[in-house]
């Protein structure tokens, strides 16, 4: 009885152990801020072209990148530019060139409870909040994984430290549900997630689309795909229509803004 | 025909013994290779950034800082031991004056109908996962204690703690009631034959002779609390500050590598230093489990008269 | 003396109630927002519309593969550890053992002296295994079966740079967690073995069979409930367990269904902890979310119940002495 249960096991196994998809399969890591869109793209263009499997998954921009130094993804998401150091790791880890390409506009929001007056700081005030946490600011912000938040850091920190009692959350989503829960909370994220909180203005500009297009909008960034000079066709083709108006128009419905 | 036989039972034999040695290397496999892995950063300069170097600020909060990521790494576990220790005393503070309390009661005073109804609702609770106290405590648990405490931050040590708690009762109750259970009956025969009440034999006879399995159980409970990743992650906020405040967010150990070693380099200082973290709780819970298993080996050689 | 007496019973008596309660609120507020959000749709379909709508059925198939997996490499290995311990060694601990090595100085003595200090170190080495912290299951996962063995295979196998074997799969997340789940397997397994009474045994060897027969076709085969037991305690907690599975081969979201070793794989628990914390629309996931919860625990309890009515049938089994 033992023994059949053992080769029963063992030729379960041997069958699972294919090893590849029969379809060819694209893997998507990174950008939290990303993931919405990267799985709308990846559906619209599953729809379009169904030979193909796309697998999105989040963990923010440094997880994403670091899985394409490791080389255990295809394709970043990043809600910041790569930095040289970690282009350089890829090179001497993997021996290639990294691709980059822009998918989308973004504007990095700050949200406030309904509650609170506050409709606009200039970027210091919001460095000084970040940075010194004075009451009764209460902040929410990224995990140190999240290109959002090395954005944040390296924009309107200008490279400083968070306050250690910033609290870190995994998303652009939760930061804005615990925003939304506390009336003396603040927050920061992409402008697509805004809902039951305010997104104030910076140094006087609002984020609107017009705002973002022209630059006045003083926070705002592109959304990358980082993927290596090896990458197979079936990827090329996609990162081609992600770019493509067919792909930026996924972009408007989600809510960042096209190229 | 014999001679198959007797081989085939020294064969086994073989297997069973090897199979045998699995666990032990294991429980060495898991160390190595946790160990192998931090071994970059097992270095004087580097546990000294980790155990000891204060930053000269001016608050206490800012002395110690966990931030890996940033131009200029600061790795100091410091707030993240504080934030596990705090964490576990919130923990403990609540399961074990109630989980004893109610050994106690189910053991001593409950007739046998109750204590059969209430050992499968302690299973139950340890049966929830630890992801879903994790999810109670981050959606539900937190408000509460917000409308009723007015805590400044939503999701703190009190939150956390909590729900920890709630993981540790079965813990705590399972031990203690087998503890209490195993106090032979002549104790508490004897001291209601010299006119104590039944309250007062519980309390002072049987309780004090179940205490190594009670202190057992603590010790246990200990081990689990500094081990504990998803309710700390989902429901402790998560911001790595150096503060006794029980009301103040705090960030664990294991809550750092579980939401960190996603995005590391492998070979990486900070993947490095994760591993460190993870060599540092197997070696907490490893002498916290040993204790417990010691006092209950002893616990049951004295019942057997052996000791 | 009796009335204050009454009032400190009573005391006791409430944290009884407090955790009565404790289980009742938690389990009730699942329920009331979760279970009517689960209907037949909600079991068999994916999620679609980012993880607000549709159902979560690649990550009950996600679970129930994983833990297969998982028990089809823990129960034979953890009944061979109880076996071991149990049938194969001395039943003097190694300090008697060697009291008696010193009083009759025969090697015999020695041999039976060195097997159970094994034994003990054997048992020791059991319970440290099921007090390691979960999340270091996962870093282990990491560094030893995917970054150690993972990635020697792929050598082995793959094309330079081909990564199949490196990186989270469902083959390594079931191995990690079977490693967590071994302790529940032995410790069960033994309670079993322990139920078979020793004459059955003497009886067997008495007749001429060998030690291995006697296992194989008396007592293994009269344990078999509490083995089942441990089994599906077994899978009962590592189909909640989260933190191994992290970094070991867990997915967001996968359009499609893990058919192979090497696949990643969707997970209720971890879900549950990405609809917490990183979802997409808080609001709106909240009923998938409460819903997945719910779906998670009735897995989880119709587990744990079933491993429950066994061991108790197990142990009145034992109680009337034997079958």
């Amino acid at each position: 009885m033992k023994v059949g249960r053992v080769v029963f096991a063992l030729a379960l196994l041997s069958a699972a152990c294919g090893g590849r998809e029969a379809k060819p399969r694209i893997t998507i890591k990174g950008s939290d801020t990303m993931v919405i869109l990267g799985q709308r793209f990846a559906e619209e263009y599953m729809k379009r072209n169904p030979g193909i499997v796309i697998q999105v998954n989040g963990g923010g921009s440094g997880t994403g990148i670091a899985a394409l130094i490791n080389g255990t993804v295809d394709l970043a998401q990043a809600s910041r530019p790569m930095k040289e150091k970690e282009k350089a790791d890829v090179k001497a880890k993997r021996g290639v060139d990294v691709h980059e390409t822009r998918v989308a506009l973004d504007a990095l929001a700050v949200f406030v409870n309904e509650q609170n007056p506050v409709t606009n700081l200039t970027v210091e005030q919001l460095a000084e909040i970040y940075k010194t946490a004075p009451a009764p600011w209460v902040l929410y912000g990224r995990d140190n994984s999240s290109g959002t938040y090395e954005y944040f850091k390296e924009h309107v920190l200008r490279g400083a430290d968070f306050n250690a009692r910033t609290q870190a959350l995994a998303g652009t989503a939760a930061v804005i549900s615990a925003v939304a829960k506390d009336k003396n909370g603040i927050g920061y994220g992409g402008i697509a997630y805004a809902q039951g909180v305010r997104a104030i203005a910076i140094n006087g500009v609002e984020p609107t689309d017009a705002n973002v297009r022209n630059g006045t909008y003083p926070i705002r960034r592109y959304l990358y795909f980082y993927s290596v000079s090896t990458a197979s066709p079936e990827l090329q083709q996609y990162i081609q229509w992600c770019t493509s108006p067919e792909g930026q128009a996924v972009v408007k419905n989600v809510g960042y803004f096209p190229l | 025909m014999n001679r198959g036989r007797h081989i085939r039972d020294n064969l086994m034999t073989v297997v069973f013994t090897a199979a045998g040695w699995i666990a032990i290397v294991f429980i060495a496999l898991i160390f190595l290779f946790t160990f192998k892995e931090a071994l970059p950063v097992f270095n004087a300069k580097d546990l000294h950034e980790f155990f000891v170097k204060a930053q000269p600020e001016e608050t206490m909060e800012m002395r110690y800082i966990w931030q890996p990521v940033s131009d200029e790494p600061k790795m100091s576990f410091i707030p993240l031991i504080l934030g596990t220790l705090k964490a576990t005393f919130v923990g403990m503070l609540f399961a074990c004056p109630i989980g004893v309390a109610a050994a106690l009661f189910s053991s001593e005073f409950a007739p046998p109908k109750l204590r059969e109804f209430i050992k499968p609702v302690i299973e139950l609770l340890a049966g929830i996962p630890s992801v879903v106290l994790g999810f109670f405590a981050l959606l539900v648990l937190a408000t509460w204690l917000q409308s009723a405490f007015g805590f400044t931050y939503r999701l703190n040590a009190w939150n956390a703690g909590l729900a920890l708690g709630i993981a540790l009762l079965p813990v705590v109750f399972t031990i203690s009631e087998d503890g209490l259970a195993s106090v032979p009956r002549t104790y508490r025969e004897a001291s209601l034959a010299l006119g104590a009440s039944r309250f007062a034999t519980a309390w002072k006879v049987v309780l004090p002779a179940a205490m190594p399995a009670v202190f057992a159980s603590f010790v246990l409970a200990f081990g689990r609390a500094i081990g504990e990743t998803m309710i700390l992650l989902m429901a402790g906020g998560n911001a790595a500050i150096t503060s006794f405040h029980l009301g103040d967010p705090l960030r664990t150990l294991s809550a750092t590598i579980a939401a960190e070693l996603g995005e590391v380099v492998f070979g990486d200082p900070h993947y490095s230093a994760l591993f460190m973290m993870g060599t540092l709780l197997f070696v907490i819970t490893f002498v916290s489990n040993s204790t417990g298993q010691w006092v209950i080996g002893r616990m049951q050689k004295r019942m057997q008269g052996t000791a | 003396m009796k009335f204050r007496d009454r009032i400190y019973v009573g005391l006791l008596g409430i944290s009884v109630l407090l955790i009565l309660g404790i289980l009742i609120v938690i389990l009730g507020d699942v329920a009331i927002h979760g279970a009517s959000h689960v209907s037949w749709k909600f079991i068999t379909e994916s999620p679609s519309e980012g993880l607000t709508g549709g159902g979560i059925w690649p990550a009950i198939f996600g679970t129930t593969m994983l833990v297969l997996l998982m028990t089809i490499a823990a129960v034979p290995l953890g009944v061979a550890t109880a076996v071991y311990l149990y049938e194969y060694t001395p039943p003097e601990t190694p300090s008697q053992a060697w009291k008696r090595y010193r009083k009759e100085k025969s090697s015999k003595m020695l041999r039976t002296f060195f097997l159970a200090l094994l034994a003990k170190i054997t048992r020791a080495a059991v319970a440290n295994l099921a007090g390691v912290p979960s999340i270091v299951f996962g870093l282990f996962g990491l560094g030893f079966f995917i970054q150690f063995v993972g990635r020697a295979m792929d050598r082995a196998t793959q094309e330079p740079g081909e990564i199949v074997w490196g990186q989270g799969n469902l083959l390594w997340a079931a191995m990690t967690l079977a490693l967590l789940t071994l302790p529940t397997v032995i410790v069960a397994t033994e309670e079993a073995l322990r139920t078979v009474p020793q004459d059955l045994r003497a009886a067997s060897i008495a007749l001429g069979a060998t030690r291995w027969e006697t296992i194989r076709r008396i007592v293994l085969p009269s344990a078999l409930p509490g083995i089942l037991t441990g089994g599906i305690l077994a899978i009962s907690r590592g189909a909640g367990e989260v933190a191994p599975i992290l970094f070991t081969g867990a997915a967001y979201y996968l359009p499609y269904l893990p058919k192979t070793l090497s696949s990643q794989f969707m997970h209720l628990g971890y879900h549950v902890l990405i609809l917490s914390t990183q979802s997409p629309d808080v609001e709106a996931t909240k009923p998938v979310l409460y819903g997945t919860v719910f779906v998670l625990l009735v897995l989880t309890f119709l587990l744990n119940l079933a491993g429950v009515l066994i061991r108790a049938r197990t142990r009145s089994r034992l109680r009337s002495g034997g079958a």
